[in-house]
């Protein structure tokens, strides 16, 4: 368990290596994150660090009694670690702190939402042929077997709802880290939409 | 300018030539030998341009020993050492595929007189 950072989505481009390939890379924009709250295994039963980003006026009271001091911070997240004795409260956290290009990364965020989806978008389902007589167009084939059990079995996938979940994408490798303009460039792909909030971490 | 334009702008080129479709150019680019890096010239015919930004590639043609070669390049990329436009081409259109089919005079474009 280690400490991460909180930024937003902001696209995706691509560069140039220093070799002369070039990568697809997402970007994250990663404003300096602060340290709000610890938690501790004594007080609170866990170990984490709570990190706040972006600053608004509209906090009811109670949020702005949690933060007390502190600058006004709308989101607020926690990150578990093994030890808080390296963190104070108050303490900025940003990408030069935690990150350098090379290193592998998890990236969490929450997927897009694809409403109700069929078997085959959701599962890769392979559809029926659509002509020579054919009905079973898109349908999902059979479900299992008949009377015996008589029921369908659980977790058999079928169609539903797909995405608006919480996704996590492991070993992304940093490509640069702009302490100056707070951007991560990271290779690949990230969950969400564009300025969507993703936690990122060492992997 | 919005961010993603912002992070690739440092890594566009500035010394490159205007070039378009049907121009005759000699790209120079470095290219990697076992554990040598020497500068490769080849020299044709553009035949399309693709992409904008960063992304932008050119499909260079020729005729090497008796075979088409196409070779697309990222122009922007910092393995390309150069490019020169040896000859301006008189082209009617952006990509120039009809110029698989033809061989030898009938493969040869108009020269395209300057501001004409």
């Amino acid at each position: 368990m280690s400490i991460g950072l909180i930024g937003r989505k902001v696209g995706i481009t691509q560069v140039f290596q220093d070799d002369g390939t070039m990568v697809a890379v997402s970007v994250l924009a990663v404003e300096p994150n602060t340290v709000t709250r610890l938690r501790t295994p004594e007080r609170d039963g866990y170990a984490a660090v709570q990190l706040g980003v972006e600053e608004s006026r509209r906090l009811t009271r109670p949020e702005r009694g949690q933060l007390k001091d502190l600058p006004k911070l709308a989101t607020l997240r926690e990150f578990r670690v093994d030890d808080v004795s390296g963190f104070t409260v108050g303490q900025r956290l940003t990408i030069g702190d935690l990150f350098a290009p090379g290193e592998l990364v998890d990236v969490t965020g929450v997927s897009k939402g694809k409403g109700f989806a069929g078997h085959i978008k959701r599962h890769h389902f392979r559809r029926g042929p659509e002509t020579h007589g054919s009905d079973s167009h898109r349908q999902p084939g059979s479900i299992g077997p008949g009377t015996t059990p008589g029921r369908v079995y659980r977790g058999m996938r079928m169609a539903g709802h797909l995405g608006d979940r919480r996704a996590t994408i492991k070993k992304l490798r940093v490509v640069r880290a702009d302490a100056e303009r707070n951007l991560l460039l990271v290779k690949g792909s990230l969950p969400g939409a564009r300025n969507a909030l993703i936690l990122v971490k060492k992997a | 300018m919005n961010v993603l334009d912002e992070i690739t702008s440092d890594q566009l080129r500035t010394d490159l030539p205007e070039l378009a479709s049907g121009d005759t150019v000699r790209v120079s680019a470095r290219v990697v030998e076992g554990n040598r890096e020497r500068v490769q010239v080849f020299e044709g015919v553009v035949m399309r341009l693709r992409g904008g930004g960063i992304t932008r590639s050119i499909t260079v043609r020729r005729i090497a020993s008796g075979v088409g070669v196409e070779r697309t390049f990222k122009i922007h990329s910092p393995r390309i050492e150069k490019i020169e436009v040896v000859r301006h081409g008189q082209a009617r259109r952006a990509q120039l595929y009809f110029l698989r089919k033809r061989v030898g005079k009938a493969a040869t474009l108009r020269e395209r007189r300057p501001n004409g």
